[in-house]
């Protein structure tokens, strides 16, 4: 096992110089550059422009620039937002949390609904209720983000009133964010309601951004678990009489995870993809919002900065799901 | 603000108790400032969290109007050949403390010095910090302005400027010009962590900067020593929503009181509705298409009016704008001294156009409109502009291919010479000077840059340079009256739309007025019991 992950991480370094060249590389084949659209409708002026150029070191050859910016990274400098003037890495980790937190309740309500939601149909499949399922499965895969969640907010949190509109917690409650996740904070912050709140203020972001993962999931356990179900071991199982739960829950469940956890993994990248409406929307201060505002803004360094941070996040993900295999089957276990 | 110091800030007021909702104002704002130091930055939601809460002027803009009012300065004096400004400036003025920082004297000329010589003085040591630009410093040709600023006594500054410049005084109310503590800048380079400045800002104004989550919440409280009219409440919380619909939502279930920008489709609905109300103004902005004047035939005043007749502004103002913009028959706004209202529009007459093409001989014409990839609040939607424009002109024959680029090309590639096609575009007002929008956009200097139209007219450039160095609006209004009526028969521009401003809030705020230069100002608003 320690002799594949040590594996799986020297893997990560072609992965990473990758992606440190891809994030440079993207947002400089994006036409215009940052003076020009700082200066807007105002205009610069041709020598100003030209001692800007300098300031941010655009007269140096690419590849210098690039040489720069990967000494940097080496060194654990991301270099310094065009726009705010504060550092990338700072920046990341200031809102990172909320856009985790937000995942990571996402993914919950996906897994929790989806896992038993797919299981179902494919029990009961071709009836009423596999039929049922499946067409709403579809219906969320294909919703619009943008438009489930103003729904969400129009019925709830204005017809309703249940659910406040959005933010993270109600403006009342303030307090230092120690560690930036709004449940561990409100909670150590021991203001009455302020948990309460936070939890109130997560429940439309989860949903909207959950949806796509919970259609996807319970498809994907619907036909994983079709697949096992016309294994010969189930069928031995049966003959055995051993009871449909125990056949279901353990030995089908189990082995139709496999699938099951790779689309997980997989939609670790629709989290963060959907994340960027849902922060939108909900005011949330994730890097979602951030990394489509820099750029639009040609903020360079938080474009490829906040790129890189994300991937290395992701390809965290991956490895976690490819060890998770190994736990749930054996055979994985011992190659 | 770093990380231990808004620990600390949020201890303070956890301790202080979090109560203060009664007496607080809750504005759902757009964005997220981009820092806390106006003078770094250009755009308004920077300065709404920035230059109008925490930070005074020499000279204030009397909010609701371009007028000028003695700010930190309490009067000032101009000498006769308009090359000296001296500004006698207020006493007893306090600046903010805060954890890093508490004062030890007075506002008084060398803030004002600092102020100034931090932008324009690549020797200053505060001149490259924040890696700053002063953006707004150099567009408004500070740099070329001003020769140098004197320090007569304490309390008295005296700018030296290389030319006479009429807009000078309201120059020194806009956003670049916060007048931002020496003290408190001196104490943080010392510390090494210049950056404050620019991250828990300290200043005269009527809130003191309290704490800032990204993205999420900025937090202000009332200024108890201000030396005007005191805030009318307790703390400003600006709760940043960058959805419209969203914003509408949070004033509707009370989370915030007022919110800026809501979508053109939902006035009428906000309008009809008990539970809010809608404060509205015309912006200090035009919308705007340039003809190249320099390329055929768009060369022929005649042709450009004749295309100008040819399109019709008010389907543009209903379908574009849904009603939130009015026509425009002027370069500068009806809400800005020396508007010209007794000219009169070039009406739309299809027929007409097409007769007037014909005279001059233009047949077969096609052309390209350039339209916007961006959304401004002077053109919601240029690429639906420029189809229902296309289709005005195709009713007299003539044929109008659409182009668009990404923003920064656009507006790189629009100042070209020799630029085919007409380009939609437009402007905001900076100062409320009519110069700022006659002399930037369509005078003599400004052709390959912001001049659009690469329209040099001498009788019209003669005008607004005589207007630029008289001393007083009623000399220069007749001046400026006078260069509309030419830009009128000359027709550059087809001038489409100025929008219209909107403000929603609950029926408890009260004191909010929608300020003509595009701030929001929170500083006279208070909430009903």
């Amino acid at each position: 096992m320690l002799n594949y992950v040590l594996g799986r991480l020297l893997t990560f370094i072609p992965t990473f110089i990758g992606v440190t060249l891809i994030s440079f590389g993207f947002i400089r084949a994006l036409p215009g550059d940052p003076i020009t659209v700082m200066a807007g409708e105002r205009g610069v002026s041709a020598e100003r422009y030209a001692e800007l150029k300098v300031q941010y070191g655009f007269d140096q050859p690419i590849y210098v620039q690039f040489w720069d910016y990967l000494t940097g990274v080496l060194h654990g400098d991301l270099g310094t937002s065009f726009v705010t003037k504060r550092p990338v890495f700072d920046e990341f980790f200031a809102l990172f949390p909320a856009t985790l937190e937000l995942s990571i309740c996402a993914m919950i309500f996906a897994l929790l609904l989806g896992l038993p939601a797919g299981v179902i149909a494919a029990v009961n499949r071709g009836k009423f209720f596999d039929r049922a399922l499946m067409s709403t499965a579809l219906v969320g895969y294909s919703m619009p983000i943008f438009w489930w969640a103003l729904l969400l907010i129009i019925v709830f949190s204005g017809n309703l009133g249940w659910t406040p509109v959005s933010g993270r917690i109600d403006l009342l409650y303030y307090f230092p964010d120690a560690t930036g996740f709004m449940l561990i904070d409100s909670l150590a912050s021991g203001q009455s309601g302020a948990f309460k709140s936070a939890v109130l203020h997560l429940i439309l972001p989860t949903v909207v951004l959950g949806t796509i993962p919970l259609a996807v999931i319970a498809r994907q356990t619907r036909s994983a678990m079709l697949e096992v179900l016309g294994e010969d071991y189930i069928r031995t199982a049966r003959s055995k009489g051993m009871s449909p739960g125990r056949i279901n829950g353990i030995h089908a469940l189990r082995n139709a995870m496999i699938p099951v956890i790779t689309v997980i993994g997989l939609s670790v990248g629709t989290l963060l993809a959907g994340a960027i409406l849902t922060e939108t929307i909900f005011s949330w201060p994730g890097i979602g919002k951030w990394m489509v505002d820099s750029i639009f803004r040609r903020d360079y360094p938080v474009v490829q900065g906040g790129l890189l941070l994300i991937a290395v996040m992701v390809m965290i993900v991956n490895l976690t799901v490819d060890m998770l295999y190994g736990v749930i089957n054996p055979k994985i276990r011992k190659r | 603000m770093s990380f231990k110091s808004t620990v600390a800030t949020g201890l303070l007021l956890a301790t202080v108790g979090v109560s203060a909702s009664a007496q607080s104002l809750v504005y759902c704002s757009e964005g997220s400032p981009e820092g806390f130091d106006p003078a770094l930055y250009t755009a308004g939601t920077t300065f709404d969290a920035s230059s109008h809460p925490i930070y005074d002027h020499l000279t204030e803009f009397k909010v609701g109007t371009t007028e000028v009012l003695p700010g930190l300065a309490e009067s000032w004096e101009v000498s006769e050949d308009g090359k000296t400004v001296t500004f006698k400036l207020r006493q007893g003025v306090k600046f903010h403390a805060n954890d890093q920082f508490t004062p030890t004297r007075n506002f008084n000329a060398d803030d004002v010095i600092f102020t100034f010589d931090r932008q324009g003085n690549p020797d200053n040591p505060y001149n490259s910090y924040s890696g700053g630009t002063w953006e707004y410093y150099g567009s408004m040709s500070m740099p070329d302005l001003v020769e140098s600023i004197e320090k007569v006594d304490d309390y008295t500054v005296k700018f030296n400027l290389t030319r006479p410049e009429a807009p000078f005084i309201a120059n020194m109310a806009m956003d670049f010009a916060s007048i931002v503590s020496k003290e408190y800048a001196d104490a943080m380079m010392e510390a090494g962590t210049p950056e404050m400045l620019n991250q828990a800002p300290i200043g005269t104004g009527p809130f003191k900067f309290q704490a800032y989550q990204k993205d999420a919440v900025i937090r202000y409280l009332r200024n108890d020593e201000y030396y005007g009219d005191k805030a009318k409440v307790e703390s400003l919380i600006f709760a940043i929503t960058p959805d419209a619909s969203v914003r509408y939502q949070k004033v509707q279930a009370g989370e915030c009181h007022i919110m800026a920008y809501p979508n053109p489709a939902d006035v009428q609905a906000m309008k009809d509705s008990d539970d809010v109300v809608v404060m509205e103004q015309e912006g200090l902005n035009v919308g705007y298409l340039a003809y190249n004047t320099n390329v055929a035939p768009f060369d022929n005043a005649k042709v450009r009016k004749a295309l100008n007749m040819a399109i019709d502004k008010q389907s543009i103002i209903d379908v574009v704008f849904q009603g939130s913009g009015q026509i425009a028959k002027n370069p500068i706004p009806p809400t800005m001294w020396s508007y010209n209202d007794a000219i009169e529009d070039d009406q739309y007459d299809p027929e007409a156009a097409k007769a007037m093409l014909e005279e001059e001989g233009v047949t077969d014409l096609s052309m390209k409109i350039w339209a916007m990839p961006v959304q401004r609040p002077y053109n919601p939607n240029a690429r639906r502009m420029a189809e229902l424009m296309q289709d005005d002109l195709s009713k007299v024959g003539v044929d109008v291919e659409i182009v668009s680029y990404e923003w920064g090309e656009y507006l790189e590639r629009s100042k070209a010479a020799d630029r085919d096609g007409a380009v939609l575009l437009g402007w905001t007002g900076d100062n409320g000077d009519p110069d700022n929008f006659l002399a930037v956009l369509l005078g003599c200097d400004a052709v390959g840059n912001s001049n659009r139209a690469n329209w040099c007219n001498e009788d019209f450039d003669k005008l607004i340079q005589e207007a630029k160095v008289l001393p007083t609006q009623e000399e220069r209004a007749p001046l400026y009256e006078q260069a509309q009526q030419i830009f009128k028969d000359q027709a550059p521009w087809d001038t489409i739309a100025h929008s219209v401003v909107y403000m929603t809030m609950r029926p408890e705020v009260e004191g909010y007025v929608v300020h003509p230069l595009g701030g929001h100002i929170f500083n006279a608003v208070g909430l009903k019991e």
